[in-house]
């Protein structure tokens, strides 16, 4: 079951966005930019146990995976999710199901000839 | 969990033939690659790496002309549990199909073939899992209770994608 050239640069990227989803502090901060739309530093840290450094480390992570981007706005940066990646990272489990599915159906017709 | 980004896939198909038929195609390397579309280069072992390429499958016509392309590209599995006539388990590396690139470095999924007999035939479960690289015992340590971690993730995710909708 070879899976395409094109899927395999899909995996990469998606591995990276779920190592990157895979830490209770990053889910978090995923999820407050989900909520409460783009934001600084400092009123992403508010309520963190952590220094802003830490978060910020944090944040650079997810950037790497794609899942977040930073704009600048006037002295600070506002972070952001980066909604495609999410949805490129569901839609690759999907394909990999749907591929599962034809392999599958293949080994029916073979133990069942 | 079954929605929005689960680290794992699981399949469920009733094969309508004995439990012994379907081990055989499983366990058998000869037999896995006629339904698989690959040729490996010996019996398949617990514990070691099997290496084979790209053989079309004799199966289906359109897969086999899918994977035309990639004939006599190497493909590898790392065998890890045969257990007879239950349980059949290998790892490998997703996608990996690009010639010239060198994948032993890049994480692996664990992929498990269960076996199970029932009235009809055979239940057969598969699963594929490690999309995420993070072990079950450090992700349990992570996220002690059930309302939180990955349950929440989920949830947010799937609003998340509802809003971009």
């Amino acid at each position: 079951m070879p899976r395409s050239a094109r899927a395999n640069a899909a995996f990469t990227g998606a591995v990276a966005v779920f190592a990157a989803l895979g830490d209770e502090t990053r889910l978090r901060l995923v999820s407050r930019l989900c909520d409460g739309g783009p934001m600084s530093i400092t009123r992403l840290a508010v309520g963190f146990p952590i220094t802003r450094q830490a978060i910020t480390k944090h944040l650079r992570v997810m950037e790497r995976a794609g899942l977040v981007r930073s704009a600048p706005h006037g002295r600070e940066s506002v972070w952001h999710v980066e909604r495609k990646r999410l949805a490129d990272a569901r839609r690759h489990l999907q394909m990999i199901s749907a591929q599962w599915d034809e392999t599958l159906g293949r080994l029916k017709r073979f133990v069942e000839r | 969990m079954s929605t929005a980004i689960a680290d794992r896939i699981e399949k469920k198909i009733l094969l309508r033939a004995p439990r012994a038929r379907v081990w055989r195609a499983l366990a058998n390397a000869g037999e896995f690659g006629r339904w698989f579309g690959v040729k490996f280069d010996g019996p398949f072992t617990p514990g070691a790496l099997q290496r084979g390429v790209i053989v079309p499958t004799t199966v289906d016509a359109d897969v086999a002309k899918a994977q035309q392309p990639y004939a006599g590209m190497p493909f590898e599995i790392t065998i890890d549990r045969m257990e007879p006539e239950r349980l059949f388990a290998f790892r490998w590396h997703p996608f990996a199909v690009e010639r010239d690139v060198d994948y032993s470095s890049e994480p692996t999924t664990l992929v498990v073939f269960s076996l199970e007999e029932v009235a009809d035939g055979t239940l057969l479960t598969v699963t594929e899992s490690g999309f995420d690289r993070i072990p079950l015992a450090r992700r349990a340590q992570a996220f002690p209770a059930n309302e939180q971690g990955w349950t929440m993730m989920v949830a947010l995710i799937e609003k998340h994608l509802a809003h971009a909708a």
